[in-house]
């Protein structure tokens, strides 16, 4: 029995409970992301973090929705009223939709009804994901132009470029995943991994879409369109109050997606890992699958921790470089190399052993003809002046040492008598000039 | 070739469940129905409100209303795949370009309307009422001359929806498939070379590295003095006072008109009298005055 048959005799009860439980785990998993990002950031640098509100300061992002929930709600005068309102709602229900793909969970019974922890199955499910993403930086767009001022217009001018470049890397990695599952439905993409995840067999993909799944949700060192350091806030400069918990919330939620669907993808959603279910088979219950699942989902959360505590932000050019002359032809090769690898393990032809004779000689050969390019010619520039020794810069050999002033004291002599305090007095002129 | 006949049954079976098994051809169930007489207005909402909003911005946004609506209602009539597609490729990159653009032109500029091209309105109205005539036509022959069969048959057989797509892509119109994308890379290299600037060429960008070394074989290889601030005040119309006492004229910003600048009036004329000359090397200010040795 497929999944998709097994969802389809739900009763409505049952998909609200599972709509409901969705939306409270996301909505928990941001709280306490929020907080697990503060602490494990802090320990990063040797510092404690949140520890006042709640058990070791556990409710402190809480205590924050709450506090951000009673702000002021400002609009600012040159914004526009509607498209203002509306962005940071179309930001947050793209993102809370696209999880309802995500098989959370093996088959269990709930109140002696037998389903799947998974909300729909859609035979196109992958593309869910892709169409929500794509929808959501909607809202991060016209949230920086509806603002009428200059930095979340900038912020949103990057925001789209990003998100459309790091999509395609992202769906071209998902198309090797394809490829070996023969399905684009999460359910039995999890279940075709049963034998041997997807991130041992297809690691490329799986290393570009870590990559690009970053530049997608807009996190650090991809976090260009909030960059702080440059566009103050970015695109949500001019938010407060619950439109901005709204954007905050969004992100959060797009990351825990994204890490859902990295781990559905490629680290067997919620199959016992390591071979575990051969220890005691109460490993491979249906609830048990959830443990895994979000085990899995938490490990790519704290990829995204350690990613912000380590790297800093990439220069924009350096960004948009990456997108579409590493990762995506990089894709294109590794797509054409999977598909050929299949087509000739289909076709019966050749035996395992010989594949992989063939495929040692022709790496060999590609390495003896990449000793045979010559290296390439470092130009001469006759009239080149050595302006440096050794690399770094040096003093000039007719470097002129000033003779040390007789008296250090300011050329004051001619100014006017009033009380002048820039060079005259080193204190006195604090704020006031 | 087992393993994909087994992928073809997965496919089949992952049909959504909504639809009956063998349905007749040409029926429309009423979850169908609700959901057309829900979308098809939405979606002539979107239209119209595309032709008559001010802001071009508002214009793109009741576009991507109607896109959206087009992609459910695509979704609705068992075609999953395509209306998904129609979300991300249109609505998710097209009409994001398209927005991109609009923000770059700006929010308050408006059309212009003196007609640059001449005959610009008869040659539109001709072809727009020609276009009309078309779309009527094929849509008046949909309607009267061709049996719709569903897709029940279709979806149900050889992989499902998705395999049949791309098998019928790939092999019967293959070639339609490949011109299309022949025009498409057509249109992108010529974009790109009209847009293209030649970076080597006269009064345009330079790299980081050409910058770098221009001023490497200047005369200051290093940054200009910054103002003095902090050392006796927080302004950053402070001048910077050289080694030797006397102020640094490259500090001064001729844009920030302060009364510190003006106190320094005879200290600025002194420097600028004397031709101050910023060799940073040699780390020398002008030399100062005698009167206040």
């Amino acid at each position: 029995m497929t999944t998709a048959e097994l969802l389809a005799d739900d009763p409505i009860w049952l998909i609200l409970i599972k709509v409901v439980g969705i939306f409270a785990f996301l909505v928990v998993m941001t709280l306490f992301m929020i907080n697990w990002e503060r602490k494990v950031v802090a320990r990063m640098q040797q510092r404690p973090g949140p520890n006042r509100v709640g058990p070791n300061g556990w409710l402190q992002s809480l205590a924050d929705g709450l506090k951000l929930a009673f702000k002021e709600d400002i609009r600012p005068v040159l914004a526009d009223k509607w498209v203002f309102f509306l962005a940071p709602v179309i930001s947050c229900i793209p993102a809370f939709v696209a999880f309802s793909v995500i098989p959370i969970g093996g088959e269990v019974s709930i109140f002696g009804e037998r389903t799947a922890l998974q909300l729909v199955d859609l035979p196109v499910g992958v593309l869910v994901v892709l169409a929500c993403s794509s929808v959501g930086v909607y809202g991060i767009v016209l949230s920086g132009w509806a603002s009428g001022s200059p930095y979340p217009l900038l912020g949103a001018l990057r925001s789209a470029a990003q998100v459309i470049s790091y999509e395609i890397a992202m769906g071209l990695s998902i198309v090797g995943v394809v490829m070996f599952s023969h399905s684009m439905s999460t359910s039995d993409i999890v279940k075709a991994q049963g034998n041997l995840w997807f991130v041992v067999l297809l690691f490329p993909s799986f290393a570009i879409y870590v990559i690009s799944m970053v530049g997608e949700t807009n996190r650090a060192p991809f976090d260009l369109p909030e960059a702080e350091s440059e566009l103050v806030g970015g695109f949500h400069t001019e938010y407060s109050s619950l439109k901005f918990a709204l954007f905050f919330l969004a992100e959060y939620v797009n990351m825990v997606t994204v890490s859902a669907l990295a781990s559905t993808l490629f680290l067997g959603g919620y199959q016992t890992p390591f071979g575990l279910g051969s220890l005691w088979s109460g490993f491979d219950n249906g609830w048990f699958g959830l443990v895994w699942f979000v085990a899995k989902t938490l490990f790519f959360l704290f990829v995204f921790i350690w990613l912000r505590g380590t790297l800093p932000r990439m220069r924009y050019d350096q960004f948009m470089r990456l997108g579409w002359k590493v990762l995506v032809p990089i894709s294109l090769v590794w797509i054409v190399a999977v598909a050929l690898v299949r087509a000739l393990n289909n076709s019966g032809e050749f035996s395992q052993q010989q594949f992989l004779i063939i495929l040692g000689v022709v790496l060999g050969v590609l390495v003896l003809l990449s000793l045979l390019l010559p290296d390439r010619k470092v130009e001469e520039d006759p009239n080149a002046v050595p302006i440096t020794g050794g690399g770094f810069p040096v003093p000039p050999l007719d470097l002129e040492v000033p003779k040390a002033p007789t008296r250090r004291t300011p050329v004051v002599a001619n100014l006017p008598k009033e009380p002048v305090a820039v060079t005259a007095s080193k204190e006195a002129s604090d704020g006031d000039v | 070739m087992s393993v994909l006949n087994l992928a073809q049954d997965f496919l089949v079976a992952a049909q959504p469940a909504t639809q009956p098994a063998a349905p007749v051809a040409d029926t429309i169930s009423t979850g169908e129905a609700v959901a057309f007489w829900i979308l098809g207005p939405l979606s002539l909402l979107g239209a119209l409100g595309m032709l008559f909003a001010r802001n071009a911005v508002h214009s793109a946004l009741w576009l991507v209303l109607t896109m959206l609506s087009l992609g459910v209602i695509y979704m609705v009539q068992q075609a999953p795949f395509l209306g998904f597609v129609q979300i991300i490729v249109y609505t998710g990159a097209i009409m994001m370009l398209f927005l991109f653009v609009l923000m770059l032109v700006g929010r308050d500029s408006s059309d212009s309307i003196v007609e640059v091209l001449r005959g610009q309105r008869l040659a539109a109205a001709v072809l727009g009422v020609g276009f009309a005539g078309l779309v009527v036509g094929s849509l008046a022959q949909a309607f009267t001359r061709v049996d719709s069969v569903g897709l029940t048959a279709v979806n149900s057989s050889g992989g499902g929806n998705v395999a049949n797509i791309g098998a019928a892509l790939f092999t019967k119109y293959l070639f339609v498939f490949e011109l299309t994308s022949a025009l498409l890379i057509t249109a992108a290299v010529g974009a790109m070379v009209l847009a293209y600037s030649d970076r080597h060429g006269k009064g345009l960008k330079k790299t980081q590295r050409e910058l770098v070394e221009e001023r490497f074989k200047g005369d200051r290889p290093g940054s200009l003095p910054g103002p003095g601030v902090f050392a006796t005040a927080n302004s950053v119309a402070t001048p910077a006072l050289l080694p030797d006492g006397s102020v640094a004229q490259e500090s001064l910003s001729a844009l920030i008109e302060a009364t510190t600048k003006e106190h320094l009036a005879d200290d600025v004329a002194d420097v600028s009298g004397t031709g101050h000359r910023a060799d940073a090397r040699a780390l020398t200010g002008s030399a100062p005055k005698e009167g206040t040795e």
